[in-house]
């Protein structure tokens, strides 16, 4: 049929858009020779190895990770309490909470990061490591304030009720109906933080940049002083990485209705 | 006073009163049906008890003591839910296990109380089983035996059956009093299905407009409806307008009820007939005059709907005693007076 | 367990570490971030607590109307060509299966949250003489040798582009998830074509989203840092840019800070105008 054809083409011309640059890194990122270009000359993965060789590859991959790790918890553990509040009591001047842990998400990101370096620079602490940690939890809380939210509405408030007849209390409704139910969400949510932070750059680089290199920071500095194929295996990686944590959020939980369709069963 | 007293017990919901100075006393080992149409009150009224609602006025007690200040958790109530909320994450004997294990008792004590449990609402070896692995019926046993895990004070029910079809919806209606029989438990359950009221009931509660109308047995309410309300929600019935002549009598349509009067001081009141108790003949001499306007033939039981002064009286017949009338026929309708009941208009 | 209003302390307590969390490095940041817009430059990259209006006056001058005009039309002009590109593909997309869907929302989200300094560099790779497209067409023998697409304006678009369509299309995506099929199935009986259908049809029935998309996507472009500086010459750098240049390199924080209350206002304005669209969006549905 015409349509399905042309359906074919259109999606291929996207995917195509979407793919092209990345098939381009991931060609000049097994190069031989230390040298851009594509299609590549010779085979080699020896670039992918620097990443883990090479000390300030290295260093800076895993400064990214720990920051990743350790913001993305900050900003869950910000969010759950935030939002089981607000899901456990009618308090409706509380969403403007939920709207502060939304912000930093909508507003441009130089905002936050301004802000940000404004703020530890007042205080005193520009610089310190742990300050990016604190910056992209917040700039990031909004993940899991959002997966959160979702999973908390949910929760059919019945579930509650009966496990409250029949002798819980708060504290155990929470940890033997609640948790257990948002768990999926809350996993998401980590994971949707973890990723962003670990390719966010303009927070980082104006919170820390100038004492320490993330893997985003350490890429552009090297950009300005010219090519080096590891720039091309770390972006792959990355690549990598995100695809593989959104695949898994994607089997284990329910991705379309993270994203805002339906339950499953009904799309 | 032993058994469950509900005292003055009101809910009001900003300027909506939901539940209206409700009074009641329960005995033990009661099977009470609060029956009423959406709206009623019904459903409040049993999550004040539950003490999932907290009541705006009165209290509710059990045995002397004064429940309302204490919380849902402390109550060792069963409740059975409408959506009947089986906690998904847990299999089915994790889900009637869930009382016992929040309360620390052992893991072989758990599995035997659930074997027992499954066995009383013979779903034997379904331990195992997700809850979404279920049937609608299946589902509905499991909540029930979660609800009783611990042998509760109360068992309380929330439109239990709603979810079921009609066939499935019966056979669970006497399958839950025989057990409720057998467990001896004063049991609640809300309903807005009259017939399960009257299968399953020792006490039905009508409802309306946040109040209790009526408080009795499924028969009484049957036959000495106390007004109006409770005589249209339960069955069907005709309700006539009726005045009183000079001494008192009942007349309808300018036709004396023969045997039947009016309260001294009552003008005008109501009189309620059930179908079944209107009897119909070919001779209009001395009974009311009507037309018949349709016949609705059901099989088991025939509906005959007569016009007469511009209000329809239906009468129900069998088969066997049918009388041989047509659509546009003249007949007349005679009132016995044992079956009508006067109610205030 | 019911659903009530806080009434102790301890009820009040979850709601102490986030609160905590959000104002102390959110709000407080915020508000300096204002407060300094308002401070005197001293040279040197310091700056005295006072109250001029000075930092705000810069931004009547010629360079500065530039920056923002170009910002603004470089904004405009990447939401609707994404809009254009996501919307009939996010339309097509809901109609496929669950599973070719989730594979897509897969690839969109690993796209989405791509560093923009791994975007820069891909497009700058594939734009290059190097080892840029270009070489597929000389080879091909459409052109007779490679050369550099980069830097230029349309270096920065493509990018800014392939950056933000993710987004749109995530954007889209519930609503057109949640469009009720039937509205098409009324048109088709009623003889429209399917082309007809989605355009006489789904387009004015998601006006509004529609609208709401264009000015989120506007906003995330506003956003947009390093894809300006290494796609683009000097005279291709946005808002962003100039708020981190005079940050960091001219060491201006006063005026930074001014320029980037001056972007907050037009994003709030912006969002605000969403909120609006899609309250109007609940009341008519």
């Amino acid at each position: 049929m015409i349509d399905a054809f042309m359906r074919r083409i259109g999606f291929a011309v996207v995917a195509l858009f979407l793919a092209g640059p990345l098939i381009v890194v991931a060609g000049v990122s097994i190069n031989e020779k230390q040298s851009l270009t594509f299609p590549p000359e010779g085979f080699s993965m020896a670039w992918y190895g620097q990443i883990f060789t090479d000390s300030g590859w290295r260093a800076a991959l895993v400064a990214s990770i720990l920051l990743a790790a350790l913001s993305a918890a900050l900003a869950v553990l910000i969010a759950l309490p935030l939002v089981w509040f607000l899901w456990r009591r009618i308090a409706p001047w509380a969403n403007a909470f939920r709207l502060l842990g939304v912000a930093p998400f909508i507003l441009p990101p130089v905002i936050t990061a301004l802000g940000l370096l404004t703020f530890w620079a007042t205080v005193g602490f520009y610089g310190q490591s742990w300050t990016a940690v604190i910056s992209h939890a917040i700039f990031f809380v909004t993940l899991p304030l959002v997966t959160l939210s979702l999973g908390f509405s949910s929760i059919d408030r019945s579930l509650v009720e009966a496990a409250a007849t029949m002798g819980a209390d708060d504290r155990l409704v929470l940890r033997t109906v609640v948790l257990p139910l948002i768990l999926p969400y809350l996993v998401s949510g980590y994971a949707f933080a973890f990723v962003l932070s670990l390719n966010e750059y303009i927070v980082a680089y104006m919170t820390v940049g100038f004492t320490m290199e993330t893997l985003p920071i350490k890429i552009f500095n090297a950009l300005r002083y010219g090519y080096t194929p590891t720039m091309a295996s770390v972006s792959v990686f990355f690549v990598v990485i995100a695809a593989v944590v959104f695949a898994l959020i994607a089997r284990f939980g329910d991705l379309p209705r993270l994203l805002g369709a339906m339950a499953s069963d009904q799309s | 006073m032993s058994g469950l007293h509900l005292k003055d017990l009101s809910k009001r919901f900003g300027n909506f009163t939901a539940v209206d100075d409700v009074e009641l006393t329960v005995p033990h080992g009661t099977f009470v049906c609060m029956l009423g149409p959406s709206g009623c009150g019904k459903t409040t009224l049993l999550r004040m008890i539950a003490g999932l609602e907290e009541p705006s006025a009165g209290s509710v007690v059990l045995d002397d003591e004064d429940l309302t200040p204490v919380p849902t958790h402390k109550r060792n109530f069963g409740m059975v839910f409408q959506s009947l909320a089986l906690f998904p994450h847990l299999t089915v004997g994790e889900n009637i296990a869930y009382p016992l294990r929040i309360r620390g008792i052992d893991k072989d004590k758990r599995r035997k109380r659930v074997e027992e449990l499954l066995a009383l609402v013979h779903l034997p070896d379904y331990a195992a089983r997700p809850v979404s692995k279920l049937s609608g019926g299946q589902r509905q046993r499991v909540a029930i035996a979660r609800a009783l895990a611990l042998s509760p004070r109360l068992f309380l029910l929330d439109e239990p059956l709603s979810a079921l079809d009609a066939k499935l919806r019966e056979a669970m209606q006497v399958e839950l009093r025989q057990l409720q029989q057998k467990l001896g438990i004063t049991t609640i359950v809300v309903t807005h299905d009259q017939r399960e009221a009257m299968t399953m009931a020792d006490l039905v509660v009508v409802m309306g407009e946040g109040r209790i109308r009526q408080a009795a047995s499924p028969m009484e309410i049957y036959r000495k409806p106390a007004d109006a309300f409770v005589a249209d929600f339960i069955g069907s019935t005709n309700l006539l307008e009726v005045e009183a002549d000079s001494v008192g009598r009942a007349v309808f349509l300018g036709q004396p009820i023969a045997g039947l009067s009016l309260p001294e001081g009552m003008a005008k009141g109501l009189v309620s007939i059930r179908p079944e108790n209107v009897h119909l003949t070919e001779n209009t001499n001395g009974a009311i005059r009507g037309r018949v306007t349709f016949i609705r033939d059901l099989g088991g039981t025939i509906e005959t709907f007569v016009e007469a002064g511009g209000t329809i009286i239906v009468a129900v017949t069998t088969p066997r005693e049918r009388s041989n009338v047509e659509a546009g026929a003249e007949v007349g309708v005679t009132l016995p007076a044992e079956s009508c009941v006067v109610l205030q208009q | 367990m019911r659903r009530e209003p806080p009434r102790t302390i301890a009820d009040y307590a979850p709601l102490a570490f986030p609160a905590i969390m959000l104002i102390v490095f959110f709000v407080v940041p915020f508000s300096t971030m204002i407060a300094v817009s308002f401070f005197r430059r001293q040279q040197g990259g310091f700056y005295t607590p006072d109250f001029v209006i000075d930092n705000y006056g810069r931004f009547l001058s010629a360079f500065f109307g530039g920056v923002l005009g170009f910002s603004l039309a470089l904004a405009i002009m990447v939401a609707v060509i994404c809009v254009g590109i996501a919307f009939p593909f996010t339309y097509l997309l809901t109609k496929t299966s669950r599973r070719v869907q989730i594979v897509w929302l897969v690839c969109l989200l690993s796209v989405l949250s791509l560093s923009e300094v791994i975007i820069g560099f891909a497009w700058s790779t594939l734009l290059s003489r190097t080892a840029g497209i270009t070489n597929l067409l000389v080879a091909a023998g459409l052109m007779s040798e490679p050369q550099a697409l980069l830097p230029g304006f349309g270096a920065v678009l493509t990018g800014m582009v392939y950056q933000a369509l993710p987004y749109t299309i995530l954007m889209l995506y519930p609503a057109l998830v949640r469009l009720d099929t039937t509205l098409l199935e009324a048109a088709r009986t009623l003889g429209a074509s399917p082309l007809r259908g989605f355009i006489n049809i789904i387009v004015p029935t998601l006006r509004n989203t529609i609208i709401a998309t264009l000015i989120m996507v506007f906003v995330f472009a506003l956003g947009s840092y390093l894809l300006p500086q290494i796609l683009g010459r000097p005279q291709h750098w946005t808002l962003s840019v100039l708020i981190t240049d005079q940050a960091i390199y001219q060491s201006n924080m006063p005026f930074a800070a001014a320029m980037a209350v001056f972007l907050v206002l037009i994003s709030l304005a912006l969002v605000g105008l969403t909120l609006l669209a899609g309250g109007r969006r609940e009341a008519t549905a």
